[in-house]
């Protein structure tokens, strides 16, 4: 599939950088002219990427997440979020609404929130070797 | 993380700011447990009308809210949330558990 622009970002797994992350890539997206609540959906299902990377994808060490967005043709904007962090065993039960390993500080809805938020959601991952999540949603043509 | 909090008649206001994720939720979860211990409410509002943008950070938040307020038998009250925070809690099931007043259309 053609795109039509794209970006990456790079960053240390710091929870400072979860707003930084969520609002680079709304400006990357702003160029679609997205809604309002587009935008707001697109910085929440990004926080939430991200957030995991920090939280579950680098538990104990820092280590590099990399976001990479595309604008792809039909107004698709495509986002991948990647870290090489510890992965996880079992996907099938972390996208399970509630379902958390984070303790009472996390809430286990973040991929619940990706889901409803964006077009498509897939996430493929490897114990020991990290996690990558694409994330995919078309926006509404404004004339 | 900042906020400012009154106690009036027995009701507990705490009003939060800017942007709750996961970097600043630590903060506030603490706090407001904190609030809540020491004043004993018999209701608690949270108030988000300067809060700007929640992701499953904020869900936590009052989720912990809603469990001291439930320990002493008290009610959590969720007030002024502007459309995305709204979102999120609605995408969640948060909306069925709290009740939610003056949700800034």
């Amino acid at each position: 599939m053609k795109f039509e622009n794209y970006m990456t970002l790079e960053f240390p797994s710091r929870s400072c950088n979860e707003a930084f992350a969520r609002s680079a890539v709304a400006c990357f997206a702003a160029q679609l002219d997205p809604t309002v609540e587009e935008l707001g959906d697109i910085r929440t299902a990004v926080s939430e990427a991200v957030t995991n990377c920090i939280v579950h994808g680098y538990p104990e060490k820092l280590g590099t997440i990399t976001v990479r967005c595309r604008i792809l043709k039909g107004q698709i904007l495509d986002i991948v979020v990647k870290d090489r962090g510890v992965g996880i065993s079992d996907i099938e039960q972390a996208r399970r609404p509630m379902f958390t390993t984070g303790g009472a500080e996390r809430s286990g809805m973040g991929f619940t929130i990706m889901e409803s938020f964006m077009t498509e959601l897939e996430i493929s991952s490897t114990p020991g070797k990290g996690t990558t999540v694409h994330m995919r949603r078309k926006l509404q043509r404004r004339k | 993380m900042q906020f400012t909090s009154f106690l009036q008649d027995g009701n507990l206001t705490v009003a939060l700011t800017g942007e709750i994720d996961h970097h600043s939720a630590k903060g506030y979860i603490q706090s407001i447990a904190a609030k809540i211990e020491a004043y004993t409410p018999s209701v608690c509002i949270l108030d988000f009308k300067e809060v700007s943008f929640v992701d499953s950070s904020g869900i936590a938040v009052v989720i912990n809210a809603l469990r001291c307020m439930t320990q002493i038998e008290g009610h959590l009250v969720l007030s002024g949330l502007s459309e995305q925070p709204m979102k999120v809690f609605r995408a969640s099931g948060v909306d069925k558990l709290v009740q939610i007043k003056e949700a800034v259309s």
